[in-house]
């Protein structure tokens, strides 16, 4: 059994995003979650399954908060920050084979205001292996752990931190579009040149924010979605890939490879399209060249050439393939990727305002998460 | 160190399958599993061969020699513990046994650093019974 085409995106739902909510991070789910439900034009007791994100909020405090009368799924997909695609993967699993209806996958943090992530690492199981043998050594933190894949990439193929800076700076313009960014200021190449840098290559502005609010997406049986109140986003395909040495980078064979390159075959066969039939991408952007490596990974462009390709404007509105027009992480805020999948519905649904891609038909989202974990979803409008 | 002279970096938890290699680091050797049902030399200590699933394991001594593969130079800091270090390199490099490690390389300029640089490892004991890895340039042969 296939999952094409078996599940849709039928409801988003979004908090205000700042640096400091006031708020428990699970009042801001809850206050997404039920945005969602809301758009989907479903009553919380229609929820039957739920994957509840890494944050300390448990399936529980849904069924408790929202009333659900009878979950029948929940599950969890710790990849980091590609738990968000993994877990429209898992939901349509679950609707396929007849567990449940509708899923409600919630995100949410006080990843500014709380405890920021070079802390938070320390007690994350997936960074055991690095907490033990590199953290003592002061390789602590995301930005320095992905740095020499980024230096790697600069030396064997003349990449640039002006190429980096494109893929920043195009973001930035992406997010003054959006209603609802935290950053909003206009950055140039100079700009990023000038911020400080915080583990070379990679400088401020390479690295995404640290934010708080919420994000949470329903998942239907695309049988059940057309029926519902809003056009639905179908999943036409959708992956998970994992890494070579996916607990550390350092042992990785090949360092500017990630899990996405395993998972983006795999999700373009489900759908049975082509890199030329997608009209819009959201892509994870920790850091800008995440971003670069993912490109490449998907096959959007060759290995190596991911600096000429967001150098010749291809990523910008106007572009041939214009991504992360709502900001991002690196300039809207850092709500895990789900406000990505978000994204992508509000494209695809035509509702993303002065950031609409025109006719948009047929879009990708990716997640990258940990030491290297990806996942991918190909969607269509409805 | 402290202003206050107590160490106030992060400091490893061996685990059992670890243990050799930290007290390894203790006398100043650098230690490597080897597979017992294969041969195969890995890095960072698992209980398990990838390759053959042996869980009997033997510890061989590497020559800590090895070349650079990668690096970051970091200029802010994450743990209260590395502020007075900044800015340091972080060099991944390819010991000569086929495996990678990661540690503070120090002594060579940012400009020189390179991809194939020859470096070894040093020990540096930091507290009573914890002794760490760094990396420095490898004197010329």
């Amino acid at each position: 059994m296939s999952l094409r085409e078996k599940g849709a995106i039928t409801g988003v739902g979004e908090t205000a995003y700042s640096k400091e909510s006031g708020r428990s991070v699970l009042s801001l789910q809850l206050e997404a979650s039920l945005k969602a439900i809301e758009d989907a034009g479903l009553k919380p007791t229609d929820i039957d399954g739920v994957i509840p994100y890494a944050s300390g909020v448990v399936a529980e405090d849904f069924i408790t908060n929202l009333g659900l009368p009878d979950l029948r799924f929940s599950a969890v997909t710790p990849l980091g920050g590609a738990s968000c695609v993994a877990a429209v993967q898992c939901a349509v699993a679950a609707i396929a084979s007849g567990i449940c209806n509708h899923v409600l996958i919630p995100v949410g943090r006080n990843g500014a205001s709380q405890g920021r992530i070079g802390t938070r690492v320390q007690y994350m199981p997936q960074f055991r292996v690095v907490g033990e043998f590199e953290m003592p050594l002061g390789a602590i933190a995301p930005a320095q752990l992905y740095a020499p894949m980024a230096r790697r990439h600069m030396e064997l193929y003349g990449t640039t931190s002006q190429q980096l800076g494109e893929i920043a700076v195009s973001t930035r313009a992406n997010a003054i579009l959006n209603g609802n960014a935290v950053m909003t200021k206009p950055m140039s190449i100079e700009d990023h040149q000038a911020s400080r840098m915080i583990s070379d290559p990679f400088r401020l502005f390479d690295c995404s924010l640290e934010s708080d609010g919420a994000c949470a997406i329903v998942v239907s049986g695309a049988d059940r979605a057309r029926d519902l109140r809003r056009p639905p986003v179908v999943v036409m395909g959708v992956a998970e890939g994992h890494p070579d040495s996916p607990s550390v980078i350092t042992q990785r064979p090949d360092l500017t490879r990630l899990g996405v390159a395993k998972a983006a075959p795999r999700a373009f066969a489900m759908a049975g399209v082509s890199h030329d039939d997608i009209d819009v991408a959201e892509i994870y952007d920790c850091f800008t060249y995440i971003v670069m490596c993912q490109l490449e990974d998907l096959g959007f462009c060759k290995k190596g050439e991911g600096g000429p390709f967001v150098e010749s404007g291809a990523i910008r509105l106007g572009g041939k393939l214009p991504i992360n027009t709502h900001g991002g992480l690196l300039s809207q805020a850092h709500m895990v990727g789900m406000n990505h999948i978000a994204e992508l519905v509000r494209q695809l649904r035509g509702e993303a305002g002065k950031a609409q891609v025109a006719d948009a038909e047929i879009g990708l989202v990716t997640g990258y998460g940990d030491m290297g974990d990806g996942s991918v979803a190909i969607m269509r409008r409805g | 160190m402290s202003a206050t002279g107590i160490y106030n970096k992060l400091v490893p938890e061996p685990t059992p399958h670890s243990a050799p290699y930290w007290e390894g680091l203790n006398q100043r050797k650098l230690l490597l599993q080897k597979c017992q049902g294969c041969g195969k030399i890995r890095h960072y200590p698992q209980p398990m061969c990838a390759a053959c699933h042996s869980m009997e394991v033997g510890w061989v001594e590497a020559s800590g020699r090895g070349t650079i593969y990668s690096w970051t130079i970091t200029h802010h800091a994450f743990h209260p513990g590395v502020r007075q270090d900044l800015p340091y390199i972080l060099a991944t490099v390819v010991l000569e046994d086929g495996v990678r490690m990661n540690a503070q390389l120090r002594g060579v300029p940012a400009k020189t650093l390179c991809i194939g640089l020859p470096v070894r490892v040093a020990f540096e004991t930091v507290k009573e019974g914890l002794t760490l890895p760094y990396l420095i340039p490898e004197e010329p042969a």
